[in-house]
């Protein structure tokens, strides 16, 4: 098991006065795949948005240490230049730009941060070339406007290429199996496999076990009324997928597994 | 951590061309009577017929009423306090080459990125500069003048070419087209003139550049372009202005005309001083600009960029007459802080056939108001005529407004006329989509408006759309917080 790269220590967040984390505990290492799951209004998202930054959400206690540092005291984007990205569950449409001019902006914004030379448009092509075929990604979405008039699953599609372009040190994935028919979940699932790495880490937020069939978890939490209750390796969710979440309603007031400081075992 | 504080440090950025340069200048006293206007035309050295059009111009003039109809307020304006004519004074008449201009206004072209200097001016654009109330320098004139194009001030052509300028001037601008123009005809003290002959293919961008410098200075500039049959031109005008508390006015005339199969492309970066955030001082830019469409299969095309001026009033219209011929606009407007523009077209379709497009793009922010005014009007003979408009307007913030006026007359029941409009916010979603991404909220600003804007951006030239799009930010800048 390699360093921790994520730790999250009873982490309370809220939107618009409501409490929606109610002390989340969870820590992530280098080459590890976490899949949290959980009901509809659970905090899956939450915990996404609030770890990439969002300041619709306000965080009222607890805190985050993304390779040791203060995660909570970053900029979205610095965030992001530092490695963190956030597959979005519904891909947002900017009219007018291109994919290619945000994708390469988003590129160099993070060289730059980095200190590393920007990229002129003839490294940056052959950089989307190769990654292009990690998702089968269409060359003509490339040059259209962002998101602008994709398919549901063109939009998610883009947004596994844009990761494997950006090549975060920790990704985060939120039901991006949401609207996807199997051929194209298969796909995508293919593409977050091939970016498995020791170097990289992987948060993939579902509803259901279908996507863990391909994307296989080296751990399982489950995420209940804004804590987690439950973590196991990845038979747990074939057991959530047989029980249903109202299994979990026993559970939801027992403090759960990671308080010890206990964690996920990693399973690799 | 809040983007709040970023965006506040960035809005006290400065606006970049406020500077004055020390330069000693010849002007007449302010006011505005009779003799006011045999001065001017008296030290531009006139012919009697431009003093007689002046005249003619200044008593229409007092008859008339400033217009009210326009959607900007502002205090009235006292035209006796105006200085009506300013100049850099040169030791001889006027400067007969580069070496003669005063180095200071070399400098102060050269801080604004005007390439004057022909040597630099290697990217093919002929420029001439216009400071306070007269062209200081034409680049290129001699190669032009191989073709037979003719690109001078507007004073060396009423004085090199009057039988030209005696022919188009006010041929589609009339003395008496309104006020700001009327004020114009009897002031207007220099500009731009251009003389495309037939069949001539314009081999570089012509280039205006505008500068007010002295305090109390109203600038009266006046261009005339015409493209004789078959001709091409594309034309470039810049502007800016140094800042100062109190309100200056800048009532200009273009007046275009293309012959038979001509084709003039006018585009315009105006970026007087807009004021300081609490809305002091800035430009008060009141234009008339229309294009003639003279002779059959012609074409006009208008693109602005208007992020500058405290009011910006100003409506580039085609009058479509010839057969076939195509008139368009297309515009960006940018209100921030306390900015005011009330712009847009009017497309006359006179000929058979003729065809327009408008797409104004309206952005406001801060406590802007932001209003498009247009006008499509198809006359009785114009069978088959077609427009397309779009107008969309773009919010950031909710303290400023977007308005639109579209008029529609149509007399000839064979036309086509479609009209769309939309009016959008930029998306807190959008915003947080583009920082994940790891761009700074400034830049995802920047990256959405020019987005917005990419349909009008792409009708200018090359090096004109990369200043217009960093324009875009700087006059952006601390709109989102």
């Amino acid at each position: 098991m390699g360093a921790r790269m994520l730790e999250i220590r009873n982490l309370h967040a809220r939107a618009n006065g409501k409490e929606i984390l109610k002390g989340v505990d969870l820590a992530v290492a280098a080459g590890e795949v976490h899949a949290i799951m959980g009901p509809n209004g659970s905090g899956k998202s939450t915990l996404a948005h609030v770890l990439a930054g969002r300041e619709a959400f306000e965080v009222t206690a607890g805190e985050v240490l993304f390779e040791g540092r203060d995660l909570l005291a970053m900029k979205p984007e610095d965030r992001a230049r530092e490695g963190i990205f956030l597959a979005f569950q519904y891909p947002v449409e900017i009219p007018g730009v291109s994919n290619m001019y945000l994708l390469k902006a988003a590129v160099n914004a993070t060289r730059k941060h980095r200190g590393l030379p920007e990229l002129d448009a003839i490294e940056f092509l052959a950089l989307v070339k190769e990654k292009m075929k990690l998702v089968a990604m269409d060359q003509a979405l490339l040059n259209r406007s962002v998101n602008e008039g994709f398919s549901g699953g063109e939009k998610k599609r883009n947004e596994i290429f844009q990761m494997a372009v950006l090549d975060p040190r920790l990704a985060m994935l939120d039901e991006t199996d949401s609207g996807l028919d199997i051929d194209a979940l298969r796909t995508v699932a293919g593409g977050v496999n091939a970016l498995r790495s020791p170097e990289r880490a992987v948060i993939v937020i579902t509803h259901y076990q279908r996507l863990l069939n391909y994307i296989v978890p080296d751990a399982v939490h489950v995420l209940h009324q804004g804590r987690i209750v439950k973590s196991g390796g990845k038979g747990l969710a074939l057991e959530l997928e047989a029980k249903g979440y109202a299994w979990l309603e026993g559970q939801a007031s027992a403090p759960a597994t990671a308080s010890g400081g206990t964690t996920a075992p990693a399973a690799g | 951590m809040t983007s709040a504080r970023t965006i506040k440090e960035l809005a006290d950025k400065e606006y970049q061309y406020g500077f004055v340069t020390p330069i000693e200048a010849d002007a007449v006293p302010p006011g505005l009577n009779e003799e006011i206007i045999r001065l001017i035309s008296a030290k531009k050295d006139e012919p009697d017929f431009m003093l007689q059009w002046r005249l003619k111009a200044y008593r229409h003039w007092l008859t008339m009423k400033e217009p009210t109809w326009a959607n900007v307020h502002y205090p009235p304006i006292d035209y006796q306090t105006i200085v009506y004519y300013s100049a850099p004074r040169t030791k001889s008449d006027r400067p007969k080459s580069l070496e003669e201009v005063d180095p200071e206004l070399l400098k102060t072209y050269a801080k604004l990125g005007i390439p004057l200097e022909e040597q630099k001016a290697l990217a093919g654009v002929a420029v001439d500069a216009v400071f306070d109330s007269v062209s200081v320098a034409t680049t290129f004139k001699e190669k032009l003048a191989e073709l037979g194009i003719i690109f001078c001030s507007f004073s060396e052509a009423v004085r090199e070419h009057p039988d030209l300028v005696r022919k188009y001037l006010g041929s589609v601008v009339p003395y008496n087209d309104n006020f700001f123009a009327a004020l114009n005809s009897a002031v207007f003290s220099d500009g731009s003139f251009a003389y495309v002959p037939k069949g001539v293919r314009c081999p570089m961008e012509l280039s205006t550049y505008f500068r007010i410098n002295a305090a109390d200075t109203g600038q009266f500039e006046r261009t005339l372009i015409v493209a004789d049959e078959g001709a091409y031109v594309s034309y470039l005008e810049g502007c800016t202005a140094p800042k100062r508390d109190t309100n200056q006015l800048h009532a200009a005339v273009v007046e275009l005309v293309a012959l038979d199969g001509a084709r003039i492309k006018y585009s315009t970066v105006q970026n007087w001083y807009p004021g300081d955030k609490e809305g002091k001082g800035g430009i008060y830019n009141f234009v008339t600009k229309r294009g003639k469409c003279a002779g059959a299969n012609s074409r006009i095309s208008w693109t602005q960029v208007e992020t500058g001026s405290a009011i910006t009033w100003k409506y580039p219209s085609c009058i479509l007459q010839g057969d076939n011929s195509v008139g368009e606009f297309y515009s960006v407007a940018l209100t921030n802080n306390f900015q005011q523009a009330d712009t847009g077209t009017k497309m006359i379709h006179i000929g058979k056939n003729t065809k327009s497009t408008i797409i104004s793009k309206g952005i406001s922010a801060g406590h802007g108001q932001n209003t498009y005014r247009g006008m499509v009007k198809i006359l009785k003979g114009a069978t088959g005529a077609r427009n397309y408009s779009q107008c969309d307007s773009l919010l950031l913030g909710d303290k400023c407004g977007a308005h639109t006026f579209p008029y529609v007359e149509v007399k000839n029941s064979t036309s086509r006329l479609e009209h769309e409009a939309s009016t959008s916010k930029i998306g807190e979603d959008q915003l947080f989509y583009c920082r994940q991404r790891g761009l700074s909220t400034e830049d995802a600003v920047n990256l959405i408006v020019n987005g917005f804007c990419k349909e009008v951006f792409r009708e200018l030239p090359m090096e004109f759309a990369v200043e217009a799009q960093k324009l875009l930010g700087v006059s952006l800048e601390g709109s989102v917080g």
